[in-house]
C-alpha cells in the first residue's frame, strides 16, 4: 500500500532535530564557516551529550529506539540527516560518532571487534572514527590504491598516503579523541581488487601522522584530513574480514556495498542543504509579496515562479529516490542501482539549486551577510564525495544494461 | 509509514495492463498512428479490460472497486507505455464517469453510468482546451451564463478526443458568481444538445491515432442537474486528477522511449562494440532511468494525497510539470541514441517524442 507519510516516531525525531538545527546550529554556521580549522567544541561537546541521553543524532545509542532501529532505521537516518543539514552541512559532518569507520565496523567487524571499537561511542568524551580510501593518485578507482600491508608476524605494517580524510584530524589525532580510522590498503598488488583489504588503526598509533587539514571550497567546518602512514603496525587482528586473498573480487564487492548504505546518507546530506536554500527563498518571495501560483498555466507564471517550481520539484524527486533507496534496505532489499540514483540526483540537483537560490536573491545572494553563498558551497561537496555524480552514473549504467565494469569503464 | 509498494490488487491490475500494452497494444502504435486510428477490435478488447466499468459501483451496473488515483496512475502509464493514443481513447469515458462518480448528483449519476457499464465501448469526452495561445484550463473563455433555474454554454473548445463519437462531454467553463468574478464550473453536456457543434476532425502533431476534435458551444441550455456540485474545489479536485493521469502518461512514453533506446544502444556496434558501452550513449541511458523513476515517484505522491480525500494541487502541478519536461528530454534523447535511423518512422522513438511534446500544454485529456 503506497504511502507517502512518515510513521509518528520519525517525523517526531525530525521535529525535534529541526528545533536543534534551528537553535544550535543555524546560529553558529558562518561563524566556523569563516575561523576554518577551528572546532566548535561547544557544540560537539553538547551533540555528545544530547545524543547519548535522548537518542537523537548520529552516535545515537541503538538501544534507545529500538523499534525504529528494528523496522526502519535507514529511513530514519536520512530524515535524521536532511534535518541536521538543513541546519549546517558542515556541522553535521563535524558531529561525532561512529561515522563511516564505525558503519564499516559494523558491517564487516568480528563480535570482538564490535566490542573493542563500537564502545568508545558510549563513553564521556566525545570520540570519532573515519574512512580513508582516496590516495593521491587514486579516489574512485579505489581498486588502485597503492598503500600497502605487509604481514610481520602478529602485526600488519601499514605504508602509504590517504587523502580526503573526513574526520581524519579528530578521528586519528589522540589529542581530539580516542578515535580510530578504518584504513584501505592491498595485501597482494597482484591480485587488484582482490587484494585490497580495511584495517582498524587506532589514533595516535606510531607510525600514523595527521599530516594536514585541506582549505576547502565549503564545509569548513569538517576537517578533511591527509595521513600518512610509515611503518605504521597495527596488531593482526585489526584487519576487517578475511586476510586471505580470494580467486574472485568477490570480496570487494562486499566491501563496495558499504556505499549502498551510505550513498542515501550524502544524498540526505545535500538534500537539507538545498532545502535550506529553498525554504529561504520561499520566505524571501512571501516577504516580497510574490505568490507562488500552483496550478496555473505555464505561460502565466513569471520566471521567477518557474524557477523557484523547478528547483522545488527537482529537490522533491531527490528527496523521494532518497527515501527509496532507504526504503529497501529496510526491507533487506539490494539496493545498489536506487543508492546510486538518489545519490546522483540529489548531488546534482542541491548543486542547482544553490546555485540558482544565489542567483535569485542578486546582490544579496552573493553577500556573505546571509547563509545563500555559503549554501552553494556546501552543497558542491555533494556531487563529489561518496561517488561523483559520474561515478554514480556509470554504477546506474552498468546496473541497467547489466556490464561488467569492463564492459563499460 | 512510508512505503513505495503497490498493495496486492492493484498489482493484479497492472500485470493485466502490462500485457495488454506489451503484447496487444504496442504491435499496432505505429500502423494506428499512420491510419489515424486504432483497430477497433483491439479497443472492444480494452473495453473488456474493465478499466472504465471497474470503479463504477454494483448500483449503477459496474463492478464496485473503489476509486483511487494510484491506481489509476499505474494504469495510465502502463497503457500509455503500449501507445499514447490509444491509451487516451481507451481511457476517454473516464472523463465523464470519474467526475460524475465523485461530483454528480444521484439523478445525473443514475442517468449516466449504467450507459458506462455495458458490453460495449462506449465514448466519452472532455472539452477542456480551448484554442488560443493564452489558454489556462482554470479562467476558461468559454462562459457559463445562469439563466432562471438553468443555464447557458457559450464558446469553443479543441483537442477533444473522441468528439464525434461521444454522448457525453465533460466541460469547462467560467461561471459568474454575480460578483464581478468568475470561477471555472464543471458540467456535463449531451452532444444532442442545440447550440452543439463538433467541427472536423483536427490534424495534430502526435496523438495521431486518436480522433480530436474542436467543438463549439452557441447558446446551449444546460440544465441545472447538469452542473457539477462543489464549483471550484471540484473543478481543482478534477485538474488534478488530470494532471496525475497526465503525468502518468508522460511517464509511459518516457519509459517505453527509454527502453528502446537501450535496447537498441546494446545491439547496435560502432568502432568494435555495443554503442551502449560508451559512456556518452551509456550516461544518457543512466539518466533516461533515473527520471522515469523521479517522476513517478512525485506523481504517486500527489495521487496518494488525493486518495486521502486532500488538497494536492500544489503536488500535482509540479509533478505535471516534471514529468512533461522529462517526457520530452527522455524521448528527444531516445531519438538521439538511434542517430539517424531514430529520424526514421520504421522506428518508434519519432512518434514517441511527437506524442511527449504534447504534455506540456495538455489538460484534461484523462482522468486517473
Amino acid at each position: 500500500m503506497v504511502d507517502y507519510e512518515l510513521s509518528p516516531d520519525i517525523a517526531a525525531t525530525r521535529d525535534q532535530l529541526h528545533m536543534l538545527a534551528e537553535h544550535a546550529m543555524r546560529p553558529i554556521a558562518r561563524d566556523f564557516d569563516e575561523r576554518e580549522h577551528e572546532k566548535p567544541w561547544d557544540f560537539i561537546n553538547m551533540m555528545w551529550q544530547l545524543s547519548k541521553n535522548s537518542g537523537i543524532g548520529p552516535g545515537a545509542s541503538k538501544d534507545k529506539k529500538e523499534h525504529a532501529v528494528e523496522s526502519e532505521r535507514n529511513l530514519r537516518t536520512v530524515v535524521a540527516v536532511e534535518e541536521l543539514s538543513w541546519g549546517d552541512a558542515g556541522l553535521y559532518l563535524a558531529m561525532p560518532g561512529p561515522g563511516l569507520g564505525g558503519a564499516a565496523v559494523m558491517a564487516a567487524g568480528t563480535p570482538d571487534q564490535k566490542e573493542r571499537f563500537l564502545s568508545r561511542f558510549k563513553g564521556e568524551k566525545p570520540v570519532w572514527s573515519a574512512m580513508a580510501i582516496s590516495e593521491p593518485g587514486c579516489g574512485s578507482d579505489s581498486a588502485s590504491i597503492q598503500a600497502t600491508a605487509v604481514r610481520d608476524g602478529d602485526h600488519w605494517i601499514l605504508n602509504g598516503t590517504k587523502i580526503f580524510c573526513t574526520s581524519g584530524l579528530m578521528a586519528g589525532d589522540p589529542k581530539q579523541s580516542n578515535g580510530f580510522i578504518v584504513v584501505w590498503a592491498t595485501v597482494d598488488r597482484t591480485a587488484g581488487r582482490a587484494g585490497i583489504k580495511s584495517f582498524i588503526v587506532d589514533a595516535g598509533t606510531p607510525g600514523m601522522t595527521v599530516a594536514k587539514c585541506e582549505d576547502k571550497l565549503g564545509i569548513r567546518v569538517s576537517d578533511t584530513a591527509t595521513l600518512i602512514f610509515e611503518d605504521c603496525r597495527i596488531p593482526f587482528d585489526q584487519i576487517l574480514g578475511s586476510p586471505e586473498v580470494p580467486k574472485t573480487s568477490e570480496g570487494f564487492k562486499g566491501v563496495m556495498a558499504t556505499f549502498d548504505a551510505t550513498r542515501p546518507i550524502v544524498a540526505a546530506s545535500a538534500l537539507g542543504v538545498g532545502r535550506a536554500a529553498l525554504d529561504f527563498v520561499r520566505e524571501e518571495l512571501k516577504r516580497q509579496g510574490i505568490p507562488l501560483r500552483y496550478g496555473t498555466a505555464t505561460h502565466k507564471l513569471t520566471v521567477i515562479e518557474r524557477d523557484f517550481m523547478d528547483m522545488e520539484a527537482g529537490l522533491q524527486a531527490a528527496r523521494l529516490l532518497t527515501w527509496r533507496a532507504a526504503w529497501m534496505m529496510d526491507r533487506g532489499q539490494k539496493n545498489n542501482l536506487e543508492a546510486s540514483m538518489a545519490k546522483a540526483k540529489a548531488g546534482l540537483v542541491v548543486t542547482q539549486v544553490t546555485q540558482k537560490a544565489v542567483e535569485m536573491l542578486g546582490p544579496l545572494g552573493y553577500s556573505r551577510d546571509l547563509l545563500l553563498e555559503k549554501w552553494m558551497r556546501d552543497a558542491k561537496i555533494n556531487d563529489i564525495f561518496e561517488g561523483t555524480q559520474q561515478i554514480n552514473m556509470m554504477i546506474i549504467a552498468r546496473r541497467i544494461l547489466g556490464y561488467s565494469s569492463k564492459e563499460l569503464s | 509509514m512510508v512505503n513505495f509498494e503497490l498493495d496486492e490488487d492493484q498489482r493484479l491490475i497492472r500485470d493485466t495492463v502490462v500485457s495488454f500494452a506489451r503484447d496487444e497494444i504496442r504491435p499496432h502504435a505505429r500502423e494506428a498512428d499512420e491510419k489515424g486510428f486504432a483497430p477497433p477490435g483491439l479497443l472492444q478488447k480494452g473495453w473488456e479490460l474493465g478499466l472504465v466499468q471497474g470503479v463504477i459501483p454494483e448500483e449503477y451496473g459496474g463492478f464496485g472497486n473503489a476509486h483511487s488515483a494510484i491506481t489509476g496512475a499505474v494504469v495510465a502509464e502502463e497503457l500509455a507505455y503500449g501507445d499514447l493514443s490509444i491509451a487516451m481513447h481507451l481511457l476517454a469515458p473516464r472523463l465523464v464517469t470519474v467526475p460524475v462518480l465523485e461530483f454528480g448528483s444521484v439523478a445525473l449519476k443514475q442517468a449516466v453510468l449504467p450507459r458506462f457499464c455495458g458490453e460495449r465501448f462506449e465514448a466519452a469526452s472532455a472539452a477542456v482546451m480551448e484554442p488560443r495561445m493564452d489558454f489556462d484550463a482554470l479562467t476558461p473563455a468559454t462562459v457559463l451564463k445562469r439563466e432562471g433555474d438553468d443555464y447557458t454554454l457559450s464558446g469553443e473548445k479543441c483537442l477533444v478526443p473522441l468528439g464525434s463519437d461521444a454522448r457525453h462531454f465533460l466541460v469547462i467553463a467560467s461561471l459568474a458568481n454575480g460578483m464581478g468574478n468568475a470561477y471555472p464550473q464543471a458540467l456535463l453536456i449531451d452532444r444532442e444538445t442545440p447550440g452543439l457543434t463538433v467541427g472536423d476532425r483536427e490534424r495534430n502533431m502526435g496523438l495521431k491515432a486518436l480522433a480530436t476534435t474542436r467543438v463549439s458551444f452557441d447558446g446551449c441550455k444546460i440544465p441545472r442537474e447538469h452542473l457539477l456540485d462543489g464549483g471550484e474545489r471540484s473543478v481543482s479536485r478534477l485538474a488534478n486528477l488530470w494532471r496525475v493521469a497526465l503525468a502518468s502518461m508522460a511517464v509511459g512514453v518516457a519509459r517505453a522511449a527509454y527502453d528502446y533506446a537501450r535496447d537498441y544502444a546494446k545491439d547496435r556496434r560502432a568502432f568494435g562494440q555495443a554503442i551502449a558501452q560508451k559512456q556518452a550513449i551509456a550516461f544518457m541511458l543512466a539518466e533516461m532511468a533515473m527520471e522515469v523513476d523521479a517522476m513517478r515517484l512525485l506523481i504517486w505522491e500527489a495521487a496518494w494525497k488525493l486518495d486521502r480525500g486532500e488538497d494536492a494541487t500544489r503536488e500535482a502541478h509540479l509533478a505535471k510539470r516534471y514529468a512533461s519536461e522529462m517526457a520530452l528530454k527522455i524521448t528527444d534523447n531516445a531519438v538521439q541514441v538511434l542517430g539517424g535511423h531514430g529520424y526514421i518512422r520504421d522506428h518508434l522513438v519519432e512518434l514517441f517524442l511527437r506524442n511527449a511534446r504534447g504534455f506540456a500544454m495538455f489538460e484534461g485529456l484523462a482522468i486517473a
